[in-house]
C-alpha cells in the first residue's frame, strides 16, 4: 500500500510539475482569466480535511475496541468525501471555461479529474471497509484493512492540499 | 515452534501437493507459481526480441544500398517507432523481469515472491499489452514518431490515424505491468528473504533489480501523466503540447526524458547485477568490492533522475541547466568506472575459467566500456550539438543497450538456463553463438559512430550516393546480419539442449548462491526446508582463499531447518537483517489476475476504437475482478503485526 501510494504520488508531482511548468511559460496571465475564485474550494478544502480528522478518530476507536466509534467514524468520513465530490461537480460546472478552451483550461479539468477519481476510489474502499466494520469483523488486534484504507484516504487529502495550493494559490502571487 | 526437519526427511510429497499448479487449462491461467510466471515472461520478452530484430533488419536491408526503395518513408518510420518500442519497452525490462520472478525466491530462500497474485497480473498485463500494441502493424497503423514521440508530430493535425493512439494507450498499458511488477520486487526484497540473508549478503542482482524498481516507482508516473496528456490532446480536443493554444511541445519532452532517462538505469542496473554475480563464480573468487558495487548500483539509480536534459541539450534550454546537467551527466560515469573496476579486479585476481557465460561477461565489459565512452563524450554540451540526431547517437544506444543488456542476458540465459530446463547448453554452440554476436555487435555499430560523424541523420529512410555513406552503411548491415546469425545459434542451442542437453545438477558452476543448493529444475515448492544463511557466499564456506576455514565454516545451515508445511507457507524476517522469522501464509492460485488484465484490455481498445461500450464493459470487468480478488482474504482478516499483508496480494 505504501509503494502503491508512493507511485500514485509521483503521479500528482509530475501533474502538477506540468501545470507549474506551462504556467512559466507563458507570456499571458496565467490563468487566463485571472486567478480562479476560493469561494467554494476553499470551505471544500476544509471539509475533506476534516474528513481525514474523523477517520483518525474513528481508528483510534478500534484500537480501543469500540466499533461503534469506528462505525460512525466511518460513516461521516464517507458522508463528508460525498460532499467534497459533489461541490467539486458544483466548482466544474461553475467555470467559464472548458477543458477544450486552452491549456490552462486541459490542466485545471485534468488534474482535478485525476483527483477526483481518487476521491471515487477512496470512497469505494470506505464503503467496502463500512460493510465489514458493520458486519463486526474487526477487533482492536486486527483492522489493516482500516489502516490501509485510512493511509489512501490521508493520501487522497494530502494530494488535495497540493493541488489547492498549486491551482488556486500559486497563480495568486506569480 | 515449527516443526523442524532436514532435506531429506522433510514431507515433500506433502509440499509437493501443497505447492504444485494443477495440470489442465485452469491451473495455466490460474497459476501464481512464480518459476512459471518467469519463465513465460523469458519466453515472451525473447520473441519481442526477435520481432524487433526482425523490424531492425528490413530497416538494415533498405539501408544496405544508396536510394534504395525496399520500404516507403511511411513504412520505415513505423518501422524504427515499433523497433525502439519493442526493445526499450517489450524486451529489455521484461526479460530482466523474467529471470528476477524465477530466481529472487531461490536465491533469498523463499517459496515465492510477496504478492504472487500481483505477479500473474504483471506477467498477463505485459502479455496483454504487447498484442495491444501489435494489433497496430494489421491496420497498418503503427506508432511513427519514435520510441520517444515528440510533439507536435504525435499531434492529431499532423498525424490523424490511430498510430500515435496505440503508441500512448499502449504504454499507459503496459506502465500497469511495470508498476506492479516492481512494487511486488520491493516487497519481495523487504519482507521474504530467508532467516540470516541481511541486505549485506544479497546477490549484488537483487540491488540492480531493487534500484530499478525504485526508479520505476517515482518515474514510471511521468510517462503515464505524458502518455494521457497525449491521449487527451489527441481525442478530447483539449491542449497540453500544441503551442498556439498555450501549451508547449517542450512539455512532452521534460516529461518523457524524466521517464526515459531513468528507465535506462531501468534496463541496465539488474543485468549489470547479473554479471557482478556471474564474473565471481568463473573467477573462481567472491566479488572484489561487493559493498562498493551494491552502492554504485544505488547511486547510478539516484543520480539517473538528475541527468534528463542532456537528452534536450539542442532544443534551447538555459545555459545555466545545461551547465548543470552535463556535470551530472559526467558524474554519473563514476559509479559506471567503480562497477567495471570491480569486475576487472575480480577477474584479475581470480582463476578465471572461460565458459560461455564467462564469454557473454567479458564481452560485456567491452562493449560497456565504448558505450560508456561515447556516452561520456555526449554529456559535452558542444559535442551534443554536433552530433545530436546524427547515428553518432544510434551507434552510442547500441553499445549501451545491446552491450549492458543483450550480453548480460546472454551470459545469464547460459548460466541459469540449466537451473531451469535442468539441462546444459552446449560449449561449442556457445563459443560461436558469443563469437558471432561480439563481433557482428562491433562490425554494425563501430562504423554508426563515423556515420553520425560524416553527419548521417537518424530516422530518414535512405541516403543519397556519393556522399561517403556506402561503405559503413553496407558494413553496418553485414555486421547486423552476423549478429542475428548469433542470435539464431541460441535458439538452436536452446532447442537442442532441453532434448539432449547433459543434464545439470544442482550445482554445474559449483557457484556459491541458495538458487543453486535446490535441484535443477526447482521442485514447486523450492526449498523442502527453510534454510538459514550465514555469510554472502554460503556454498563456498570454508574454502575462500585467506580465511580461516574454521572462520566460515557451517555458519549457514542450508540442509535443515523448519518445514512450514500447514498449508502454503513462507518465511518473512525483518526489513534489514533478516531476524526474527515469522511463517507467512501465502494465497493460492487465482483466475482473477487474468480476468483483470483481459477487463483493462478491453478498457484500452474501448479507447482506441471510441468504442464506449467495451470502455464500459472493461471498467465493469474491472470493478468485479478488483472485488474477487479482495474479498475471500481480507475477510479472512490478517494480524496487524505482519508486515507482509500490507496490500493486496
Amino acid at each position: 500500500m505504501v509503494w502503491t501510494i508512493a507511485t500514485e504520488a509521483c503521479l500528482f508531482v509530475y501533474l502538477l510539475f506540468s501545470f507549474v511548468y506551462l504556467g512559466a511559460q507563458q507570456r499571458g496571465p496565467w490563468p487566463p482569466q485571472g486567478p480562479l475564485s476560493l469561494s467554494l474550494a476553499l470551505p471544500n478544502t476544509a471539509i475533506l480535511l476534516l474528513s481525514s480528522g474523523v477517520y483518525m478518530w474513528g481508528e483510534r476507536g478500534i484500537r480501543r475496541g469500540s466499533q461503534t466509534q469506528l462505525r460512525v467514524g466511518l460513516l461521516l468520513t464517507f458522508a463528508l468525501g460525498a460532499v467534497f465530490a459533489v461541490i467539486q461537480g458544483i466548482e466544474w460546472h461553475s467555470q467559464s471555461f472548458t477543458a477544450q478552451s486552452d491549456a490552462f483550461g486541459s490542466l485545471f479539468f485534468t488534474i482535478t479529474g485525476f483527483h477526483g477519481a481518487h476521491v471515487i476510489v477512496g470512497l469505494l474502499l470506505n464503503a467496502v471497509v463500512q460493510i465489514w466494520a458493520w458486519r463486526g469483523t474487526f477487533t482492536a488486534d486486527r483492522h489493516l484493512a482500516v489502516t490501509n484504507a485510512g493511509l489512501y484516504w490521508h493520501f487522497v487529502d494530502i494530494a488535495w492540499l497540493f493541488v489547492f495550493a498549486t491551482l488556486y494559490l500559486s497563480p495568486r502571487w506569480m | 515452534m515449527e516443526m523442524q526437519s532436514t532435506v531429506s526427511d522433510a514431507p515433500t510429497e506433502t509440499l509437493r501437493r501443497i505447492w504444485e499448479t494443477p495440470s489442465g487449462i485452469y491451473g495455466q491461467l490460474a497459476t501464481v507459481d512464480h518459476k512459471t510466471i518467469g519463465k513465460r515472461y523469458l519466453v515472451t520478452a525473447f520473441l519481442f526480441l526477435l520481432i524487433g530484430g526482425l523490424e531492425a533488419g528490413i530497416m538494415r536491408a533498405q539501408l544496405t544500398r544508396p536510394g534504395e526503395h525496399l520500404v516507403t518513408p511511411e513504412v520505415y518510420n513505423q518501422l524504427f517507432s515499433m523497433h525502439g518500442m519493442t526493445m526499450m519497452f517489450w524486451y529489455a525490462s521484461p526479460i530482466l523481469s523474467g529471470f528476477s520472478n524465477y530466481l529472487w525466491p531461490l536465491m533469498i530462500g523463499a517459496r515465492d515472491m510477496a504478492y504472487p497474485r500481483v505477479n500473474a497480473l504483471s506477467y498477463w498485463t505485459f502479455l496483454l499489452s504487447g498484442i495491444f500494441l501489435y494489433t497496430s502493424p494489421f491496420l497498418g497503423q503503427s506508432p511513427n514518431d519514435g520510441w520517444f514521440a515528440y510533439a507536435p508530430y504525435s499531434l492529431g493535425l499532423y498525424n490523424a490515424g490511430l498510430n500515435m493512439d496505440f503508441y500512448a494507450l499502449g504504454l499507459i498499458f503496459l506502465g500497469i505491468s511495470t508498476t506492479v511488477g516492481a512494487i511486488n520486487f520491493i516487497g519481495t526484497l523487504i519482507n521474504m528473504r530467508c532467516p540470516g540473508l541481511s541486505m549485506s549478503r544479497l546477490p549484488v542482482f537483487m540491488y540492480g533489480t531493487l534500484s530499478a524498481s525504485l526508479s520505476i516507482v517515482f518515474a514510471l508516473p511521468a510517462l503515464t501523466v505524458a502518455c494521457t496528456f497525449l491521449f487527451l490532446e489527441r481525442r478530447f480536443g483539449m491542449h497540453f503540447f500544441a503551442v498556439e493554444h498555450g501549451g508547449s511541445a517542450m512539455l512532452w519532452q521534460h516529461l518523457f526524458w524524466m521517464f526515459g532517462h531513468p528507465w535506462v538505469y531501468v534496463v541496465v542496473l539488474p543485468a549489470m547485477g547479473m554479471v557482478s554475480d556471474i564474473i565471481p563464480v568463473f573467477s573462481r573468487r567472491p566479488l572484489v568490492g561487493y559493498g562498493f558495487v551494491a552502492g554504485s548500483t544505488i547511486a547510478t539509480g539516484v543520480i539517473g533522475f538528475a541527468v534528463w536534459i542532456h537528452h534536450m541539450f539542442a532544443t534551447g534550454v538555459p545555459m545555466m541547466a545545461m551547465t548543470v546537467f552535463s556535470g551530472f551527466s559526467f558524474l554519473i560515469a563514476i559509479p559506471s568506472g567503480i562497477a567495471v573496476s570491480a569486475w576487472i579486479a575480480t577477474i584479475w585476481t581470480g582463476r578465471p575459467v572461460f565458459k560461455t557465460p564467462m564469454l557473454f561477461s567479458l564481452g560485456f565489459i567491452v562493449v560497456f566500456v565504448i558505450g560508456g565512452v561515447s556516452g561520456v563524450v555526449t554529456a559535452a554540451v558542444p559535442y551534443d550539438w554536433q552530433v545530436s540526431d546524427s547515428y553518432f547517437i544510434v551507434a552510442h544506444i547500441h553499445y549501451v543497450l545491446v552491450g549492458i543488456n543483450v550480453f548480460a542476458v546472454m551470459a545469464a540465459l547460459y548460466f541459469w538456463l540449466p537451473k531451469i530446463t535442468g539441462r546444459l547448453l552446449s560449449e561449442r554452440l556457445g563459443r560461436w553463438n558469443f563469437w558471432m554476436m561480439f563481433v557482428g555487435v562491433n562490425i554494425a555499430f563501430f562504423p554508426m559512430h563515423v556515420a553520425g560523424i560524416l553527419g548521417m541523420a537518424r530516422r530518414v529512410y535512405t541516403y543519397p550516393a556519393g556522399v561517403g555513406l556506402e561503405t559503413v552503411n553496407l558494413a553496418t548491415t553485414v555486421g547486423a546480419a552476423i549478429f542475428a546469425v548469433g542470435i539464431l545459434v541460441f535458439v538452436v542451442n536452446f532447442l537442442w539442449s532441453i532434448r539432449r542437453g547433459a543434464l545439470a545438477g544442482p550445482n554445474p558452476w559449483d557457484a556459491a548462491t541458495l538458487e543453486w543448493t535446490t535441484s535443477s529444475p526447482p521442485p514447486p515448492y523450492n526449498f523442502a526446508v527453510i534454510p538459514t544463511v550465514g555469510s554472502r557466499d554460503p556454498l563456498w564456506e570454508g574454502r575462500v582463499i585467506g580465511e580461516a576455514p574454521s572462520a566460515l565454516a557451517l555458519r549457514s545451515t542450508l540442509f535443515s531447518g523448519p518445514v512450514l508445511d500447514h498449508g502454503r507457507q513462507t518465511m518473512t524476517t525483518s526489513a534489514i537483517d533478516a531476524a526474527q522469522p515469522v511463517p507467512q501464509s501465502m494465497p493460492a492460485d487465482s483466475p482473477w489476475p487474468l480476468i483483470l488484465a483481459l477487463a483493462i484490455a478491453a478498457t484500452c481498445y474501448g479507447l482506441l476504437f471510441g468504442a464506449w461500450w467495451l470502455v464500459g464493459v472493461g471498467i465493469a470487468g474491472t470493478i468485479v475482478a478488483l472485488a474477487g480478488w479482495l474479498w475471500p482474504t481480507a475477510l479472512a482478516g490478517t494480524p496487524q503485526s505482519d508486515p507482509v499483508t500490507v496490500g493486496a496480494r
